[in-house]
């Protein structure tokens, strides 16, 4: 049996699962340190479920603990970036376009050294050894032991960043590195920004880690422990400890993947209705549509893959004012159950329409009954609008489309919604975040340029679709489950000689339960 | 004569990113470049043509090569400055000014770079007021304007220096072989000009243009007015579809990035469809049923603009994607690239597409590209 547990803003949410079932679920409210949230919630799941801890196989995490490090500044080591390029990028040095509060708490320390490829694979310059030895003991003098190192092209050639790591090791004891190549994709300067948000996290990601192992083991659970990323795989907790920065953006793509899971559809609009606002993504093939242009986080302009999610002021708190009827954005949040009408507060909220209307059975109700039924007729025809938009906004095709409702403010939708073929309201939907963590699959990624002068495009293709396969079979995924799921082909515009920059995505299942 | 802020590079890069018409390269990386030069104490003057004295000598400052290596393969930085010297080297005197070759995408930003770094003016003005793929496109050489001396530097500081080309299009051909050598990207110095060239046949006041686009797009968010009509407004362009995009379609046609887009009408369009054929840039905007072109309503040299409906941000040809919500514009361009002449180069045939015929669009007086 595993576990899956969602860290949420207001709510630490933990599932218990055996194959594809469901045995049981719990929610505990988060905690500052995470740690103690987290075995709260487990110590009810275990006692609701009377589950042994020693029965307990893999645990699954989605936290947004990195996330809220880099946007509060918190908890971050200084970090000194090289870059491999020169003669080339010095126009635009490493964290140029970071804000300043940020640099500042990285210490805005950098090395621009010789070297790099260009995009057919030749070198720019020669790696100067020297350079980069003599960048890290300036580093290490200054007491710097977190370093990201870029280089030009890495993702055609990873070669220089990884020599230029066995020296930066040789020089500075115990330091934290981490390779551009390992972390982004094309576009270096987000790529780097990645590189040196992911070093920074280095020494968090140990002490976040051990604080989960240890939450763990004061419960007796010697199951390994994975932590999603943001293209809905998993991470080992090793993995997490190198790689921080893959977590970020985690929660939308947990709560898409539960949605893909607990209904069965794999192409559907998933939409999570939580208390101030909702979601809506698309599910493409079982995994989210990510967003196509760069996102920021904490300020920092970054390339990751992002799932393309559109929000909207609609969840079970928001205020509803009446002449002229207006629903949201303002919400009453998670202090519904003493402000909405029903739970004997002062506010007329979404729920308590949704209650008014008999569309579910919470609270008081005698305390809505005063309601015009022309209001409340007429407020959840708007809510419904809302969704309808925003779904309509985000499907691929002009057609009527499946939607997978999940998140607590489900309750507000009714039986229909237009341009919509099937509505689905999957059982446990209120913890789809945390079941989307369990979902035990491990992902691999290729993103390279291919001339297709040199080589065929299917043997292009193939090079690439083997390598992603082998990337997944190296998480530890069963090799007869290893599915590419995404091939992109994009020509390089404005020159001659058919080179193309290609993409390809493969998953499969963890070896576990 | 005004000399550029911090405020100013934000607004141009927008509406340059307009003006781009789909294609021209992101002027993000050229934007972060020039406010962190402008940080660092440079400053740039710009003149109007008027400006110009008549017997100053001036040149185009522009990149060529692909976007996608230019976001990996980030400038030296010292290209424009390697480039003028070169020239200047030939020529045997100093340029007096600097002018920008293409305003749509991030060639918009590379001359005020090079301005900055130089300390000679830059010329509100451009060879194309919009973005175009290929060097001949350009109203300096449908002019007759000699395409040489022209110098192609990369960013280890090899420089190349084309003493006589016979025409642009030769110049195109060889470059384009040249930069691919460069790894893929070369900043192009060129052609040297009299003022009294560059008076008669560039573009006027894009870069005032560009910026007063990005102004008018950066109040309208900010009041939460339409950020199409403050477009419109300035542009003097029309709106022609709002819609959903429902298809696009990629080939590989010898590096360029062609295809072929399907919008779907919403609103006042609805029961409609859009079809967009691009190279780069949008080229041809067709209204019709869902399978069918029925009739041209927009084509090049005139400018095919995509927003994103509710942003109002420009939609490159590499970020089509199925469902994004856009309003397509079509924005009249500058009366050089309406003759008959210029059309050979620059007009639906030149693209490929001989059974199109460019009706101009209607302009508005003294607004918009002149």
């Amino acid at each position: 049996m595993r576990i899956g547990i969602d860290v949420g803003g207001t709510n630490t949410d933990a599932v218990l699962m055996t194959g594809r079932t469901v045995v049981g679920w719990a929610k505990s409210p988060t905690t500052r340190d995470v740690s103690s949230g987290i075995t709260n919630v487990l110590q009810a799941l275990l006692a609701q479920t009377q589950v042994a801890p020693q029965d307990i196989s893999a645990v699954m995490l989605g936290t947004t603990h990195f996330t809220n490090a880099v946007v509060e500044r918190k908890s971050l080591s200084k970090t000194a970036v090289i870059r491999i390029g020169l003669p080339a990028t010095s126009a635009l040095p490493p964290y140029i376009d970071w804000p300043e509060d940020l640099t500042a708490a990285l210490g805005g320390v950098y090395y621009l050294v010789h070297g790099g490829y260009e995009f057919d694979g030749r070198p720019i310059a020669a790696l100067d050894e020297d350079e980069i030895r003599e960048a890290a003991q300036k580093i290490h003098a200054s007491g710097i032991d977190c370093v990201a190192i870029s280089s030009v092209f890495s993702p055609v050639n990873p070669d220089q960043e990884k020599r230029a790591a066995e020296i930066v090791a040789a020089e500075i004891p115990n330091v934290k590195i981490s390779l551009s190549h390992e972390i982004g994709r094309i576009g270096l300067l987000e790529r780097e920004n990645a590189a040196a948000m992911n070093a920074c996290l280095s020494h968090l990601a140990v002490r976040i880690v051990q604080s989960f192992r240890d939450a763990l083991a004061g419960l007796g659970i010697q199951a390994p422990f994975y932590i999603s990323q943001n293209d809905g795989t998993l991470m080992s907790a090793e993995f997490v400890e190198k790689y921080p920065v893959l977590t970020f953006a985690s929660g939308p793509t947990n709560s898409m993947r539960g949605a893909a899971f607990l209904s069965g559809l794999k192409d559907a609009v998933v939409v999570d209705i939580g208390g101030t606002t909702s979601d809506v993504g698309v599910l493409s093939q079982g995994f989210p549509r990510e967003a196509s242009i760069s996102v920021r986080i904490g300020g920092v302009r970054t390339n990751f893959r992002m799932p393309d999610v559109l929000s909207f002021g609609l969840g079970g708190g928001s205020h509803v004012k009446t002449e002229p009827l207006e629903i949201g954005p303002q919400s009453v949040g998670y202090e519904i159950t003493s402000r909405a009408l029903i739970f004997g507060g002062n506010d007329l909220t979404t729920t308590d329409i949704a209650v008014a209307a008999g569309m579910v059975d919470i609270g008081d109700k005698s305390r809505v009954a005063h309601l015009e039924s022309d209001l409340v007729v007429s407020a959840i025809r708007r809510m419904a609008e809302m969704i309808e938009i925003s779904v309509d906004r985000m499907k691929t095709t002009a057609g009527a489309v499946p939607v997978i409702l999940v998140g607590g403010g489900i309750i507000l939708v009714g039986d229909s919604l237009a341009g919509v073929s099937e509505l689905h309201r999957p059982e446990h939907a209120s913890v789809a975040n945390a079941i989307g963590a369990a979902i035990a699959q491990v992902g691999g990624e290729v993103d390279r340029i291919f001339s297709l002068d040199a080589i065929p495009r299917n043997e292009a293709l193939e090079q690439a679709k083997a390598e992603a396969r082998a990337r997944v079979l190296e998480s530890g995924a069963l090799p007869d489950t290893i599915e590419i799921v995404d091939v992109e082909e994009v020509p390089l515009a404005y020159l001659p000689g058919s080179a193309t920059r290609i993409r390809v995505k493969a998953v499969g299942t963890l070896a576990v339960d | 004569m005004w000399s550029l802020s911090h405020d100013d590079v934000e607004a141009i890069a927008i509406g340059a990113g307009i003006l781009g018409t789909g294609g021209g390269g992101s002027p993000y990386l050229g934007k972060i470049r020039m406010q962190h030069l402008l940080r660092q104490g440079y400053t740039v003057d710009i003149i109007s043509l008027d400006e110009l004295a008549d017997n100053a000598l001036t040149c185009e400052i522009g990149w060529m090569g692909a976007p996608t290596v230019g976001v990996e393969k980030i400038h030296a930085g010292d290209e424009a400055q390697w480039a003028l010297a070169a020239l200047e080297k030939y020529v045997g005197q100093p340029l007096d000014a600097i002018l920008c070759s293409e305003i749509g995408g991030s060639n918009s930003i590379a001359p005020l770079e090079a301005g900055a770094l130089t300390g000679k003016p830059v010329v509100d003005g451009d060879a194309m007021g919009r973005a175009f793929p290929k060097m001949q496109m350009s109203t300096h050489f449908i002019a007759g304007v000699a395409c040489t001396p022209a110098v192609l530097v990369d960013e280890k500081g090899n420089a190349i220096l084309l003493s006589h080309m016979t025409d642009s299009f030769a110049l195109e051909r060889f470059t384009r072989d040249l930069c691919v050598q460069m790894g893929c990207t070369a900043m192009l110095a060129l052609p040297v000009m009299r003022g009294i060239q560059a008076k008669a046949t560039s573009v006027p006041g894009t870069i005032t243009l560009a910026r007063h686009v990005g102004e008018a797009v950066l109040a309208a968010r900010a009041s939460k007015d339409s950020v199409v009509a403050a477009v419109l407004a300035i542009t003097g362009g029309i709106e022609l579809f709002t819609g959903k995009l429902v298809d696009v379609q990629r080939l590989t046609a010898r590096g360029f990035a062609r295809g072929e887009l399907v919008c779907e009408g919403l609103g006042a369009d609805r029961g409609e469809w859009l079809h967009i054929a691009f190279q780069n840039e949008n080229l041809i905007a067709w209204r019709g049923g869902q399978a069918s072109r029925d009739q041209v309503v927009a084509c090049v040299p005139d400018l095919i603009c995509l927003l994103e409906t509710d942003t109002g941000e420009p939609i490159t040809t590499e970020q089509l994607r199925y469902g994004l919500r856009v309003t397509v514009l079509a924005i009249p361009c500058t009366d050089q690239f309406r003759t008959e002449a210029a059309l050979k180069i620059v007009g639906p045939s030149a693209f490929g597409y001989h059974d199109v015929i460019y009706h101009p669009l209607p302009k508005q007086a003294g607004m918009g590209i002149q």
